[in-house]
C-alpha cells in the first residue's frame, strides 16, 4: 500500500513537471574582471525583466517557472567564460542566454557553446563589429549597435567640436581593436587626422610607458577605448598626472557611475558617448529599476533587460522554449509592425502575442534590430560639466 | 632653450615616472629576494600581501580621516601606515605558523613551497577581495603635485610642462629610507647578522646556536613591511584595486631574478632596470629629437624603437639574457 502510494506521488510529480515547465534563462555577464562594476546592475536589469514576466505568471499558458541563473563570462578569459556557459546550457540547461558582455568571450561562447548546443544568445553590450558577420546559425542577436556604428558616431561627434587630430589608446581585445579601427576609418574619411592609435594592455600596473608615445604623438585630445574599470582609468590618469592630455573623449566602455566620481571633475570639458536613447522607454526603466533598488543608469542595464525580455518574448511568439524555433521570432517581436512595447508592459505584450496579435517591441533602449539582429544604435552624448556628466544630445 | 625644454620632455615622461615606479619595483623585490635568501623560496604570495597590507592602511585610513586627523599636504595614509605594517606582519605569521612551518619542518622541497605560496596567495588574494571588495579605491589626500605641467609652464615660460606628484616624491624617499633602514639592519645588528648567518648556511647558523624559529619570524615581519610600504606607495601613486597586485608579481619577480635572487642590493638595482627600460626602450623620441635637431632634421615619424604593445617582453628580454650569461644575476645571488 505504502509503495502504491509512493508511486503515485511520483507519477503525480513527474507529470506536474510535464505540463509546468521549468523556464530559466541563463545571464552570463563578467562579474568578475574588467566590467565588474556594470555586470550587477545589467544583470538585475536582466532580472527586472525575467521577474515582471514571471510575476505575470502568463508565459506560455501560465504555469511555467521562470529562473536567472547567473554566470561569470569573465570579460576577459575565453576558456573560463565557455566552461561557465558549457555549465549553463549542459547541466542547468538554459533555454537561452542573456550575455555575453564583452566581445571576446561573447564570440568564444557563440562558436563553442551556443553554436553546437543550438542556445539562442543575446548579448547586450557586445560591439565588435566582427560579431555581425560571425557564423551564428541565425542564434546570436544583440540590442547594442556595433562599434562600426559608434565609430561614425565619434568622428561626427569630434567634427561638430572642430576637432580635427586625435591620439587614440585601446584596450588590446575585440572591443578596443574593433572600436579603434572603425573610428580611424570614420575619421580618416571624414579629413581628421589619428596621431597614433596604441593599443594598452588592461591590468597593467604602469601605464608612463604608453602615455609616453601617445604624448610624444601628441593631439587636441585623446580617445580612450577601454574599460572604465581596467587600463582605460590608469591611462586616463597617466594622462592628467604626467600633463600630456587634458581632454578625454570616452567611448561607451568608459562610460559608468565610477568615470563621475573619479573623472568627472579632473576631465571637465570632456566628451564621449555610449549607446542610449532618451525615450519614453528608458525613463520607465530607470523608474523600475530605482524601484527594485540598483543603478539602472549605469550602462547597458537598459540593454539587459531588453535582451532578456525578447529572449522570453520570443518564446511566447513561436509558442516554444526550445531555442532552435524561437530564434526565428526574435526579430519579429523586436520590429515593427505591430503595438509598440514599453517597459513594465511585458505582460501586455504577452496577452497580445498569446491571443494571435503582433508586438513592436521598444523597451527600455528603443530596440530596432537591423542586419543579422543587432540594434541600429542610437547614442547619448555626455559631457562633463562643473564635475558632473550631463548630456548633450542625442544621435 | 629646446635643450632645456627636450630635458623637460624627457623628466615629464621618462626619469620621473621611471624613477617613481622603480622604487615601488624595488621595494616589492627586496620582500622576494628576502623570502628567497632566508626562506628559501619564491614567495608568489607577495603581491597579495602587498595588496592585503595596502587594503589595512586603506582601512585605518579610513578611520583616521573619520577621526579628523590629517597628515596636512602628504597623505594620511602614511600615519596609518605603522599600523597597517602591524597587521600584515600579523597575517604573514600566522600563515607561517600555520602552514609553511609544516613544509619546512619536514624539509620540503622548495618547489614545493612555490606551490604552497601559490595557494596562500589565492586565499589572500580572496580575502583582501572579501573585506575592501573589486573595486578601484583612491585613498591619496593632500597635495596631489608638487609642481603640476600646467604650472611649470607658467613658472618657468618654457613650451613643455613637468609634472611631479607628491606621492612620487614620496614614493622615492620612502623607498630610500626603507632600504637605508633595512641594510643598517641587515649589516649592524645582531638579528640581522643572524639572519644573513641563516641564509648563507642554514645548518651552520643552527650549530652556532641561532634560534631558526626567531630569524624565520623576523624576516616575515621585515617581507610584511616591506611589502606594505610597496604597496600603499604603489596605491597612492596609481590607484588601489585588489587585483593589480597580482600583475605586479610579474615585473617584480623580473627585477629580483636580473637583480639576483638573494641579494638586497641586486634587488633595487634590478627594480630600476625594468622600470627604466620598460619605460624608454618604447618610448617614442620625436618630441624630444624635434628639440634637440635642428628643424630640417626633426622626424616625422614617432622615433618608436618598439611599440608599447612590447613593453613586458622589454622585462623577459632581459631577463633572458641574464639568465643565459649570468645565471646568479647581476649581483651574484643564488642561482635559480
Amino acid at each position: 500500500m505504502r509503495k502504491l502510494l509512493l508511486a503515485s506521488t511520483a507519477a503525480a510529480l513527474v507529470a506536474g513537471a510535464a505540463s509546468a515547465e521549468d523556464i530559466k534563462i541563463g545571464i552570463m555577464l563578467g562579474f568578475t574582471g574588467p566590467l565588474e562594476s556594470l555586470a550587477p546592475d545589467m544583470a538585475a536589469g536582466a532580472e527586472l525583466a525575467i521577474n515582471e514576466i514571471a510575476a505575470a505568471g502568463t508565459l506560455l499558458g501560465g504555469g511555467h517557472t521562470i529562473t536567472a541563473i547567473r554566470g561569470d563570462s569573465t570579460c576577459i578569459d575565453a576558456a573560463a567564460a565557455v566552461a561557465a556557459a558549457e555549465r549553463l546550457v549542459t547541466s542547468d540547461k538554459v533555454n537561452g542566454i542573456m550575455g555575453a558582455d564583452c566581445s571576446g568571450v561573447t564570440g568564444a561562447i557563440l562558436q563553442n557553446v551556443a553554436r553546437p548546443n543550438g542556445v539562442v544568445m543575446i548579448s547586450p553590450s557586445a560591439t565588435s563589429p566582427g560579431l555581425s558577420t560571425a557564423e551564428d546559425d541565425g542564434l546570436f542577436f544583440r540590442t547594442a549597435p556595433s562599434d562600426a556604428r559608434q565609430g561614425q558616431v565619434m568622428s561626427d561627434i569630434l567634427k561638430d567640436r572642430g576637432i580635427s587630430s586625435v591620439a587614440v589608446s585601446y584596450t588590446n581585445n575585440d572591443y578596443g581593436k574593433g572600436l579603434a579601427d572603425s573610428f580611424q576609418a570614420a575619421f580618416t574619411a571624414a579629413g581628421g587626422t589619428v596621431t597614433l592609435s596604441a593599443p594598452h594592455e588592461d591590468g597593467k600596473a604602469d601605464y608612463s610607458a604608453e602615455m609616453g608615445a601617445l604624448a610624444s604623438a601628441g593631439g587636441e585630445l585623446l580617445v580612450v577605448a577601454g574599460y572604465i574599470d581596467q587600463g582605460g582609468a590608469g591611462i586616463t590618469n597617466a594622462a592628467l598626472d604626467s600633463g600630456a592630455f587634458d581632454t578625454f573623449m570616452f567611448p561607451d566602455g568608459m562610460f559608468s557611475q565610477a568615470l563621475e566620481d573619479n573623472f568627472a571633475a579632473k576631465t571637465e570639458g570632456s566628451f564621449g558617448q555610449h549607446p542610449g536613447t532618451d525615450s519614453d522607454g528608458l525613463a520607465k526603466f530607470h523608474e523600475a529599476g530605482a524601484a527594485a533598488g540598483f543603478n539602472p543608469k549605469n550602462a547597458f542595464s537598459p540593454e539587459s533587460y531588453d535582451a532578456a525580455a525578447l529572449i522570453l518574448l520570443a518564446m511566447q511568439a513561436a509558442g516554444s522554449t526550445d531555442p532552435k524555433v524561437y530564434k526565428d521570432k526574435v526579430l519579429d517581436v523586436a520590429n515593427a509592425p505591430g503595438e509598440p512595447i514599453q517597459p513594465g508592459e511585458l505582460a501586455k505584450a504577452i496577452e497580445i502575442l498569446a491571443a494571435g496579435g503582433d508586438i513592436d517591441y521598444v523597451g527600455a533602449s528603443a530596440v530596432e534590430l537591423i542586419g543579422p539582429g543587432e540594434s541600429a544604435g542610437s547614442y547619448r552624448e555626455f559631457e562633463m560639466k562643473g564635475g558632473k556628466i550631463e548630456t548633450v544630445r542625442f544621435r | 632653450m629646446d635643450i632645456i625644454n627636450a630635458l623637460v620632455v624627457f623628466a615629464n615622461f621618462v626619469f620621473v615616472p621611471g624613477l617613481a615606479y622603480g622604487a615601488q619595483l624595488a621595494l616589492g623585490a627586496l620582500g622576494v629576494t628576502l623570502v628567497y635568501g632566508i626562506l628559501r623560496f619564491s614567495n608568489f604570495a607577495h603581491g597579495d600581501t602587498m595588496a592585503f597590507g595596502t587594503m589595512a592602511a586603506i582601512l585605518v585610513t579610513r578611520g583616521l580621516q573619520a577621526m579628523g586627523i590629517s597628515f596636512g599636504p602628504l597623505p594620511t595614509a602614511l600615519i596609518a601606515l605603522p599600523f597597517a605594517i602591524a597587521a600584515t606582519a600579523a597575517l604573514v605569521l600566522a600563515t607561517d605558523r600555520g602552514i609553511y612551518r609544516f613544509y619546512r619542518k619536514v624539509r620540503a622541497a622548495p618547489v614545493i613551497l612555490v606551490i604552497v605560496s601559490m595557494g596562500v596567495m589565492f586565499v589572500m588574494n580572496a580575502l583582501t577581495r572579501f573585506i575592501i571588495g573589486v573595486d578601484e579605491i583612491n585613498f591619496a589626500d593632500g597635495g596631489r603635485f608638487i609642481i603640476a605641467a600646467r604650472e611649470f609652464k607658467e613658472l618657468t615660460g618654457l613650451a613643455e610642462g613637468l609634472a611631479i606628484r607628491t606621492t612620487q616624491v614620496i614614493t622615492v624617499v620612502t623607498a630610500a629610507v626603507a632600504v637605508g633602514l633595512l641594510f643598517w639592519f641587515l649589516g649592524n645588528t645582531r638579528t640581522g647578522k643572524s639572519m644573513r648567518a641563516y641564509s648563507d648556511n642554514e645548518d651552520l647558523a643552527l650549530l652556532s646556536g641561532i634560534n631558526p624559529e626567531r630569524v624565520v619570524a623576523v624576516t616575515w615581519i621585515i617581507v610584511a613591511a616591506l611589502a606594505t610600504t610597496a604597496g600603499v606607495l604603489y596605491g597612492l601613486d596609481k590607484s588601489f584595486k585588489a587585483f593589480t597586485y597580482f600583475q605586479l608579481l610579474l615585473p617584480i619577480f623580473a627585477a629580483a631574478i636580473v637583480g639576483g635572487l638573494g641579494s638586497p642590493l641586486g634587488a633595487i638595482a634590478g627594480g630600476f632596470l625594468i622600470a627604466f627600460s620598460e619605460v624608454t626602450v618604447t618610448y617614442a623620441w620625436k618630441r624630444v629629437l624635434g628639440y634637440l635637431l635642428p628643424a630640417d632634421l626633426a622626424p616625422e615619424g614617432l622615433v618608436q624603437l618598439m611599440s608599447t604593445d612590447y613593453k613586458f617582453a622589454v622585462s623577459f628580454a632581459i631577463l633572458v639574457i641574464v639568465l643565459l650569461f649570468r645565471p646568479t644575476g647581476l649581483f651574484r645571488g643564488k642561482s635559480v
